[in-house]
């Protein structure tokens, strides 16, 4: 009962958040309803029993992709009210689109209807307890069955980490930038001069 | 009432259509488009947990930690391409990236 309330109060908060980032003025309030939007399906994850994956979610998307967006957002000078225009030209197609795509989602999955042959029918016996907690059960099929999709997923984050580098570093001509080697090694013929000056002659 | 399969998959498939409603609404602005992009993995994600714990296999949490990790990847790119862009164009409307042609 009280997991039930829970379920409902996370899933509310969840669509709830996915709302207001579709619909915010301002994309870094859009950002801030993914983060919370994030936040939650993580509890619902751990309402599922999934921790390890829940607590990743956290780390992985609430710590750097959603920081990520948040700096990109503040730093492009964006006019706010260009972007905004044509939301309600696109409003009543695009609710057509989704009511029809989300009928046609749930009937597909069989949470409507009553065909018991459907994909929502397969989890009829309920959460499946495991006997192991889950990060050691994760741990287990990842590090052995699955080893080399865990090294496919290091290289692309890699491939990602290179891409994103390689694409903003830019060296800007013109710039003045101190040379410490150069300095360092500048000999002392280059920079220090002796001048005999002559008594009551000056320079 | 316990809370079965269905009404996880119920959640999944109301935020994936958000995710796509987003996208139909936010023609303009790639970084919401972006951000719809993670929602409707998110929802996917959502699926692919409940589905492996009602299964009782760990196998759709390894699929959903690799969606999760390629979802990072594409946006950590798609960032970076967004500023290149923003360098160069001084603007991030949709209808003004028609450089290709395409």
């Amino acid at each position: 009962m009280f997991e039930t309330a829970i379920f409902y109060a996370f899933a509310a908060v969840l669509l709830a958040a996915g709302l207001a980032v579709i619909t915010a003025r301002n994309p870094v309030h859009g950002a801030l309803a993914l983060v919370l939007a994030f936040f939650t399906a993580a509890a619902i994850w751990l309402l599922l029993r999934a921790e390890f994956l829940a607590i990743a979610l956290v780390v992985v998307y609430v710590g750097a992709v959603m920081v990520l967006f948040l700096f990109v957002v503040m730093m492009l000078d964006i006019n706010l009210t260009e972007l905004r225009e044509g939301f309600l030209k696109y409003l009543p197609v695009g609710a057509m689109i989704g009511i029809v795509l989300l009928l046609e989602i749930l009937l597909g999955l069989g949470v409507i209807g009553s065909n018991p042959t459907t994909l929502a029918g397969l989890g009829k016996a309920g959460p499946q307890v495991l006997a192991i907690d889950n990060t050691r059960a994760i741990g287990r099929v990842l590090y052995t069955q699955y080893f080399y999709l865990f090294q496919i997923a290091g290289v692309v984050l890699l491939v990602a980490m290179i891409g994103a580098i390689v694409l903003t570093l830019r060296s800007r001509p013109g710039v003045r930038r101190q040379r410490i080697g150069e300095q360092l090694y500048r000999p002392k013929e280059d920079a220090v001069t002796v001048v005999k000056v002559p008594t009551r002659g000056g320079v | 009432m316990t809370i079965g399969l269905g009404h996880y998959l119920f959640v999944a498939a109301v935020l994936f259509t958000l995710g796509i409603l987003g996208i139909f609404l936010n023609r303009k602005n790639v970084i919401v488009i972006l951000m719809c992009v993670e929602l409707m993995l998110l929802a996917v994600n959502i699926n692919l947990v409940a589905f492996s714990v009602f299964q009782g296999n760990i196998v759709g949490q390894i699929f959903a930690m690799l969606v999760l990790t390629v979802a990072a990847a594409e946006a950590a790119i798609g960032l970076a391409i967004l500023v290149v862009y923003f360098r160069i164009r001084g603007t991030i409307e949709v209808e003004d990236i028609n450089a290709m042609k395409g």
